[in-house]
C-alpha cells in the first residue's frame, strides 16, 4: 500500500528531525527554514518506517501520513 | 508478562505505552500520573503557552479516545509513593497498591527550589500546565518581571514576557547566560540577542533575598542592588524525580542507574526519560538527558527492553530553544569537549561545533537546519573532527 505525506507549514518550526529520520522523504527549504516533502504525491511502502519515525519525532506534530 | 505498569504521565511514559502495544503486548497496561490532566507536551509551556492564548487541550499528547482504543487504563491525580521490587508492587498516594510483572519508571524531573524562597506561593516556576496558565494570567504590558536563573527556561520566559511588552530583568550567576551548558561565545550571542530586544541582563549576580509586599517584591542581589518586581519567576533547573524510590533499594546515582539497554538495578523494571542515567555507546559516556526527543526514544526503547530486546540505547541528544525570532538547535554534547570552533556568526545565524578525542561530538545551529541534520549524522558515525568540518558547506 502506498501512502501520502503532508507537512502543515503553519505548525512546522524547522526542527529538521524529519530530515534526520527520513532523508528520502524530507528536506528543509533554505528560504523558509521549513520542511518540504521530496518525491511525488505517493510514496512506496519501503519508506513507511522512515515516515513513521519522522512523524513521531516531529516536536511540532506537523507531519501527517495517510494511506492511499 | 501479563501486567505492565507505567509510572509517570509523561512524554516518555506515553511513548512507552504506545510502543508496548505496537510490539504486540496485549496484557493489562496501566499509566499512573500525579497530574490531573491527561499527559501533555511541555516544550510549549515556556513558548506558545505564554505567547498566545493557546488552550491547554491543545497540549495533550493523545486524546482520551486513544487510550481507550489501545486499552490503556489511565489513573490521574495519583502519584507513586514507593516501590517494593521483591513483591513487585508500587504504592500510590491514595493508599492503594498496584502489582506488576513489568514496570516502566518515567517520572521525569522535579523543579529545583530557590533556597531563599522555599514554599513561597507568590514565586512563579514553570514546570506544569498550571504553572504556565498562572504565569500567563499575570502578564500585562509595562509590568516588571524578574527572572532568577540564566538557563534555557529562564531565557524563554524572558523572551516571551518581553515580546508582550513587559519590562524584564534576568539575574544570572555565570559570566553569561547558559554558562552551565556552553562556554564562551554562545552564551554571549544569546546575551546580545536579549539585550537587542531590551532585556536587562545582570550576569555574574547572585540573589540575596526576596521581600514580598502587597503588589510585588523587592529582589536584593548580593552586591546590594535592589530590583522592584511585579512578578518573580525562578528558573534554576530541575532534578530527577526519584525521591519516591529512595527506600526501594533501587540504585540511584545521578538519576536511576541503568544498564545500556535501560534496565534499572532491579528485575523487570526499566526506566525512560529524565530519570535515566546510562552509558551512551556513541559517546562512551555516562549521561542523563532532559530533552524531548530523548524522552520519546527512551520510552520506546525501554518498552522493547521490557519485552526482551537487549540492544543498547545509542542516541545523539537533540535539543532546541526558541527565543524572540531565533530558533536554536543543538545536537550531541559539549561537556568535556577539547575542541570548539565557531563556523558562522552573525546576528541571525550561528554555527558552532565541538570535538573530543579527534571526533565531532556536538553542534549548535541557529538558523541553519541543514547543517544540524548533517552534524547529527556525523556525530552518530563518530566522524573525525577534520573530516566533519571540511565537509561543511560555506554558510
Amino acid at each position: 500500500m502506498a501512502f501520502t505525506v503532508k507537512v502543515d507549514l503553519d505548525l512546522c518550526q524547522g526542527y529538521a528531525n524529519c530530515l534526520i529520520e527520513a532523508p528520502s522523504l524530507f528536506d528543509i527549504d533554505d528560504e523558509t527554514n521549513k520542511a518540504i516533502v521530496l518525491g511525488g504525491d505517493e510514496h512506496d511502502e519501503e519508506f513507511r518506517t522512515q515516515a513513521a519515525a519522522a512523524t513521531r519525532g516531529c516536536p511540532a506534530r506537523a507531519i501527517v501520513v495517510e494511506d492511499v | 508478562m501479563d501486567r505492565v505498569l507505567i509510572v509517570g504521565g509523561s512524554l516518555a511514559g506515553v511513548n512507552a505505552a504506545e510502543a508496548l502495544r505496537e510490539h504486540g503486548f496485549d496484557g493489562d497496561l496501566t499509566l499512573i500520573s500525579a497530574e490531573e490532566s491527561l499527559p501533555y507536551d511541555r516544550p510549549p509551556l515556556s513558548k506558545q503557552m505564554l505567547l498566545t492564548d493557546m488552550a491547554p487541550e491543545q497540549l495533550l499528547l493523545k486524546e482520551s479516545y486513544w487510550y481507550e482504543k489501545n486499552g490503556i487504563d489511565v489513573v490521574l491525580g495519583n502519584s507513586a509513593r514507593g516501590l517494593d521490587p521483591i513483591a513487585q508492587r508500587v504504592a500510590l498516594s491514595d493508599g492503594t497498591e498496584r502489582e506488576y510483572d513489568g514496570l516502566v519508571i518515567a517520572t521525569g524531573s522535579a523543579v529545583r527550589e530557590l533556597s531563599v524562597a522555599q514554599g513561597e506561593p507568590r514565586l512563579h516556576v514553570l514546570h506544569s500546565m498550571n504553572d504556565a496558565i498562572r504565569l500567563r494570567a499575570e502578564f500585562a504590558w509595562g509590568k516588571h518581571l524578574v527572572l532568577v536563573g540564566g538557563g534555557f527556561i529562564g531565557l524563554e520566559v524572558a523572551a516571551a514576557a518581553r515580546s508582550q511588552g513587559l519590562d524584564v530583568t534576568v539575574i544570572a550567576r555565570g559570566p553569561a547566560p547558559l554558562s552551565r551548558v556552553f562556554v564562551g561565545d554562545i552564551g554571549l550571542w544569546f546575551q546580545g540577542l536579549h539585550e537587542r530586544n531590551g532585556v536587562d541582563l545582570r550576569c555574574g549576580s547572585a540573589l540575596d533575598t526576596i521581600k514580598w509586599g502587597i503588589n510585588g517584591a523587592a529582589v536584593t542581589l548580593t552586591d546590594g542592588s535592589v530590583i522592584n518586581a511585579d512578578i518573580v519567576v525562578a528558573g534554576v533547573g530541575s532534578t530527577p524525580a526519584v525521591e519516591w524510590l529512595s527506600k526501594s533499594g533501587i540504585e540511584i546515582t545521578n538519576g536511576l542507574a541503568c544498564t545500556p539497554d535501560l534496565m534499572t538495578s532491579v528485575r523487570n523494571v526499566v526506566a525512560a526519560g529524565d530519570v535515566v542515567s546510562w552509558r551512551n555507546p556513541i559517546f562512551d559516556e555516562e549521561m542523563r538527558v532532559e530533552h524531548w526527543t530523548n524522552a520519546v526514544e527512551q520510552g520506546r526503547h525501554a518498552a522493547a527492553t521490557l519485552l526482551g530486546n537487549r540492544d543498547p540505547f545509542a542516541s545523539v541528544p537533540y535539543f532546541w530553544t526558541d527565543q524572540f525570532d531565533t530558533k536554536m538547535r543543538f545536537v550531541g554534547r559539549t561537556t568535556s569537549a577539547d575542541q570548539a570552533k565557531i563556523e558562522t556568526q552573525t546576528d541571525d545565524k550561528l554555527v558552532a561545533t565541538f570535538g573530543r578525542d579527534g571526533v565531532v561530538i556536538g553542534a549548535v545551529c541557529i538558523g541553519a537546519p541543514r547543517q544540524l541534520a548533517k552534524y547529527k549524522v556525523a556525530i552518530q558515525n563518530r566522524t573525525p573532527w577534520d573530516e566533519a568540518l571540511e565537509a561543511s558547506p560555506i554558510a
